[in-house]
């Protein structure tokens, strides 16, 4: 099995996407000959075609209309929002009007679409490069919103995003893309859309979360493993619609949860989570499930980001006050 | 440093086939149609004139939802669908209802996208359409996707869409030309100016003295038409779509209009913004008077012809009324189940609380 950096698996899934099926398209700002920012289409244009694999002109909200009429032409297309603090721009087409294609025309057309798009803290970006906006898209029915946190799960999961007949929003954490390698498959393999995983069993705590936060918390529990603390660690994977299945048996064998998520605590994943832990499970809780988040400001200037954003030492702190609650 | 505005925009002149008394001012455009079709076309737009007039009736009666007013617009609107084939691909706005009709969406289902039912959103077989877009703007980058599809097809058909004179003061109203204009691909935009977005003037939109010299800054080719003559609108469009066909790209068709009745049927008073003299002044202008002038001078429409189109019309809406109120009634479970192809265990859930909830 080959050893990939999460973006070289993210360029193997398109790859492999683009040879199974002709009407799967590659499209966005730089990704042409440039590969992409982040090269996540390298060398995609040279093998594909400029037919299958193209740049568009510097407009998002014509990126996301370009997808939808390309989807009602039967293509699949797969558009790259160049950093997801671009996303205002484009809310139209990926809210007001992919996301509700199959329920506006009662089922007689979709929008086929994957919108992959970097985001997430820690690289030192500009402003609106690095923010955590999956809770805007969460918050509209008719788009997954799916989030890797390993080159295995991304490669699987934009495989199957990308086979998916409906608007899946593909998040890639720019933390995630090359700081480590893991294995995978050369062959082509899915991973259920709506599945979340439990990358680690425990039996104290369970540590709930998605993306780079998956990190921090796999980073927590192996610390707190070493003060006798067995934490379990739920990795989402996809944040819309949540796998309410894996949390809640989850919660039923450690009685004890801390959420934990790189976004700002107001109005997110977190407290969607929460919510649903408690309709279906508060009898089986020991604490008050707590979270971990970033504060409730505009994302951090990035000169303060590594104190902004959130760690494994709060996570700890966290876990502490739901084991001596 | 050279200034090209005023060159610029003193090259954009309205086209005109005939004036308002239906005489014939540009002989070398007028197109090829023959006898049938021009009664046909006349058929269409007086149809049409009966259906709006129902239609806001029905809406007074409580009887339709959601309407926005079309009489005035008829040449603009169906001078321009008649120019389409079927394979062409139609995303239009909100007050385009007839161009969707005419294309094959049936009458009924027109009723039915009024009140507020989704199966008057259903495309039947061989209608290639989106529902009306009602977010301004949305349609026009939308239609540079499907064209740009069209294109890598190798289909021979165009993709059409429509928005007013407010909606090109929208990025996407430049985002679409702009895009379609890089990829070349078969697109006809078109701009129905009726000079008030709702009640704002155009002149408060832009200092563009023409909306159709927007095309230049994509560079795509515009043209100004005048919108209340069919025959003109049916010309420019069936050479926008040749064009386009052949590989020379989209086009954006200005056609200068105006809308007789309010905004919508929800409240709009045009008194408001609007003058009797200026009313007046278009009604001159009227693209069925101006037709049928023509046709009258051609012996080609009497009448009595009009008379048979007028209770036809009447008596095809009364049935389509009827089809509309005995149709399904509709259920937040038709729709819950067309949230995804799948249906995820949370919506699974909210369908069974649902069945229960429209049970009772």
């Amino acid at each position: 099995m080959a050893q990939m950096t999460m973006i070289q698996a993210i360029t193997d899934a398109l790859r492999t996407e683009l040879k199974n099926d002709e009407n799967v398209l590659v499209f966005g700002e730089d990704v042409g000959q440039n590969g992409g920012v982040f090269r996540a289409t390298e060398g995609l244009q040279d093998e594909f075609g400029e037919e299958r694999v193209f740049d568009t002109p510097l407009a998002e909200s014509g990126i996301g209309g370009l997808s939808i009429g390309l989807g009602l032409q039967g293509y699949r297309p797969v558009p790259e929002i160049q950093f997801f603090g671009f996303v205002y721009e484009v809310m139209d087409s990926i809210s007001g009007q992919m996301a509700r294609m199959r329920y506006r025309s009662g089922g007689s057309h979709h929008s086929p679409i994957t919108i992959r798009s970097p985001f997430g803290g820690g690289v030192h970006t500009p402003e609106l490069h690095a923010d955590s906006l999956e809770g805007l898209i969460a918050q509209q029915p008719g788009i997954k919103v799916v989030i890797p946190s390993s080159p295995y799960d991304a490669k699987g999961l934009l495989i199957s995003a990308i086979r998916d007949n409906d608007p899946v929003l593909f998040l890639e954490h720019m933390k995630l893309y090359r700081s480590f390698r893991g294995e995978v498959p050369e062959e082509d393999y899915t991973i259920e859309l709506g599945k979340a995983e439990v990358k680690r069993e425990g039996t104290d705590v369970t540590l709930i979360s998605y993306g780079a936060m998956v990190h921090a918390s796999l980073k927590a529990a192996e610390e707190l493993e070493e003060k006798g603390v067995s934490a379990e660690v739920v990795d989402l994977r996809t944040v819309s619609p949540l796998d309410v299945d894996t949390i809640i048996e989850s919660v039923k064998k450690t009685n004890r949860v801390v959420v934990v998520q790189e976004a700002q605590r107001q109005a997110g994943i977190a407290a969607n989570v929460i919510s649903e832990i408690q309709e279906r499970a508060i009898l089986h809780l020991e604490a008050p499930v707590l979270r971990v988040t970033a504060p409730d400001t505009v994302y951090s200037f990035s000169a303060a980001e590594e104190v902004w954003l959130p760690n494994h030492q709060d996570i700890i702190e966290k876990v502490d006050q739901v084991i001596n609650f | 440093m050279k200034h090209v505005l005023e060159s610029v925009e003193s090259q954009f002149e309205m086209f005109q086939i005939l004036n308002e008394d239906g005489k014939i001012v540009n002989k070398d455009d007028m197109p090829d149609l023959s006898d049938d079709e021009l009664k046909e076309l006349m058929r269409r737009m007086v149809y049409t004139r009966v259906l709006d007039q129902r239609s806001i009736a029905l809406n007074r009666q409580g009887r339709l939802g959601f309407y926005a007013p079309t009489a005035g617009q008829e040449a603009s609107q169906l001078g321009s669908q008649f120019a389409l084939e079927e394979e062409d691909f139609l995303l239009p706005g909100y007050r385009d209802v007839p161009q969707l009709i005419w294309q094959g969406l049936p009458l009924y289902q027109a009723f039915l996208f009024s009140r507020g039912h989704f199966h008057g959103n259903q495309m039947p077989e061989g209608v290639h359409a989106v529902s009306p877009q009602i977010i301004i703007g949305a349609q026009y980058v939308q239609t540079a996707g499907v064209a740009l599809g069209i294109k890598k097809r190798g289909k021979k058909a165009v993709a059409v869409t429509y928005t007013g004179d407010g909606g090109t003061s929208q990025g996407d109203f430049y985002e679409g030309i702009n895009f379609a204009g890089a990829y070349k691909a078969p697109a006809l935009f078109f701009v129905q100016n009726n000079y008030f977005a709702i009640s704002v003037p155009v002149e408060k939109q832009t200092n563009a003295k023409t909306l159709a010299q927007k095309a230049v800054a994509a560079g795509i080719e515009g043209v100004q038409v005048d919108g209340m003559d069919v025959l003109a609108v049916y010309a420019v469009t069936k050479a926008a779509r040749e064009r386009a066909i052949n590989g020379e790209g989209p086009m954006l068709i200005e056609t200068l209009t105006y809308r007789y009745g309010p905004h919508t049927m929800a409240g709009d008073d045009p008194t408001r913004y609007r003058t009797d003299d200026l009313d007046n002044e278009w009604e001159k202008k009227d693209p069925l008077v101006r037709f049928r002038k023509f046709l009258e001078e051609k012996d080609l429409w009497s009448e009595e012809d009009e008379n048979k189109v007028i209770e036809e019309a009447k008596d095809e809406i009364k049935k389509a009324i009827k089809q509309a109120d005995e149709y399904p009634k509709q259920k937040v479970t038709d729709f819950i189940g067309n949230m995804f192809e799948e249906l995820p265990s949370h919506l699974q859930e909210q369908m069974e609380e649902y069945k229960e909830k429209e049970s009772k």
